[in-house]
């Protein structure tokens, strides 16, 4: 079965750009523009793997990683911080909020898929 | 940049006088495209001008850097996770049960680039510091390049080199922010001897419990393999593990070693054979 990623970014171009890349590695893409359209997906049907933004309008990807944390969903996606945030403060928050692995732009196809690989999605 | 069937011949012998690296018809587009910095830096006009001066002999400098350009030094950390997972929980834990009573460990990572394979196996080791408590590891990193040997020596990585393979956890535990770049910590970077050495010499003294020469081979005609293969033989104890990359194999490349049913990926010494090494010697200078 293909795995599943959903694309979190309020950026139409970044959303197209790793969706071309994910789909080279075989996975079924969806998209979201922000944290809370990506939490209305996830309680739709949970993706394999979040690739989340850091900035963005109406729920920032930290707040939807919070939010996630309350949802009873019945299986977590893991998700990954994909974002220009790269100062160490900011990664450590990722991770204390429960982020699986993280991202820093611009990245390119071995990057992203040997942090798939390190979660567990590959 | 055009450049002409003479001068491809040069450089191709040169690169494989020095290094044992095989120029193949595939990568000579690779000669324009790693050369025009050189030509740029230099003001030569040419790549024929740039290897007739290398050939006249008279500044050994251009084909230092011609031979550098020409390198790939391509790598990064964990490469091949699945790999690295297998030799430590099948390789290494092997060794640390057949070492109990000594406790020490030798490694070597044979043509190490940057020093991000070394530095994986650093971090392997001190991700379980009670497993390793009171052993004696030592890791010995070595490249042709003299400028890949001292980048791995600084130890200081780019944004882009840091994040591949890297799990962002061990980022945060062993690497400190430095502006744009990361560096490895302090502690880590002395668990690591690098220093330069040519694959095609005699190996660095004493024996090596474990050889990760991955990605390195690939590039060397079967004789030179053949040779190399046998000169790592030779470093190493009769229950030594030898790994190497993903893509590699010793089969049919040489009759030193054979595979570790019990490692996927990894290689040990074949248990009866000394192999024709003085023969294999004797074809190349
Ligand atoms: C593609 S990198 C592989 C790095 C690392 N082992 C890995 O797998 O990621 C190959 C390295 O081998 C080095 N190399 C090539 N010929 C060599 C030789 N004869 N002796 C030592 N190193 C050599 C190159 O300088 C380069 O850094």
């Amino acid at each position: 079965m293909m795995k599943t990623c959903l694309v979190v970014d309020d950026s139409k171009v970044i959303r197209k750009v790793a969706r071309h890349i994910l789909e080279t590695l075989d996975f079924t893409v969806s998209e979201a523009g922000d944290g809370q359209e990506a939490l209305d997906a996830c309680r739709v049907g949970t993706p394999d793997v979040v690739l989340l933004d850091w900035n963005m309008p109406v729920m920032s990807g930290i707040e939807f990683l919070r939010a996630l944390g309350q949802e009873a969903l019945p299986q977590r996606p893991k998700v990954i911080f994909c974002t220009t945030e790269n100062g160490i403060a900011h990664i450590r928050a990722a991770i204390d909020a429960g982020a699986d692995e993280y991202v820093m732009k611009p990245f390119d196809r071995e990057t992203l898929q040997s942090k798939f690989e390190l979660v567990g999605v590959a | 940049m055009e450049i002409s069937d003479g001068a491809v011949r040069v450089l191709a012998g040169l690169l494989t006088a020095r290094t044992g690296q095989q120029l193949s018809v595939g990568r000579r587009w690779r000669i324009e495209t790693a050369l025009r910095p050189l030509l740029l830096q230099h003001e030569i006009a040419t790549l024929d001008t740039l290897v007739g001066r290398i050939v006249s002999g008279a500044e050994p400098v251009l084909a230092d850097a011609a031979i550098e350009a020409l390198l790939n030094h391509e790598t990064f950390f964990f490469r091949d996770l699945a790999a690295f997972r297998q030799f430590e929980t099948l390789g290494l834990q092997r060794l640390h049960t057949a070492r109990a009573d000594t406790k020490r460990l030798r490694i070597w990572s044979a043509g190490c680039s940057t020093g991000q394979e070394a530095y994986t196996l650093a971090m392997i080791f001190a991700n379980r510091p009670d497993h390793w408590a009171d052993w004696s590891i030592e890791i010995v990193a070595t490249d042709l390049s003299p400028t890949a040997v001292a980048r791995a020596r600084a130890g200081r990585y780019s944004q882009f080199e840091i994040q591949r393979g890297l799990p962002v956890a061990q980022m945060l535990r062993c690497f400190d922010q430095q502006g744009d770049e990361w560096q490895v910590s302090s502690g880590l970077r002395d668990k690591v001897r690098f220093r330069v050495h040519n694959l095609l010499g005699v190996p660095p003294a004493g024996l090596f419990d474990a050889v990760l020469c991955r990605n390195v081979l690939l590039y060397f005609s079967a004789d030179v393999r053949g040779l190399v293969f046998g000169r790592i033989a030779s470093a190493m104890p009769d229950d030594g593990l030898l790994m190497l990359g993903a893509g590699e194999t010793v089969i049919g490349q040489t009759d030193r070693f054979v595979s570790d049913y019990e490692c996927r990926g990894c290689y040990r010494k074949r248990r009866d054979g000394s192999g024709p090494i003085a023969s294999q010697g004797s074809t190349l200078r």
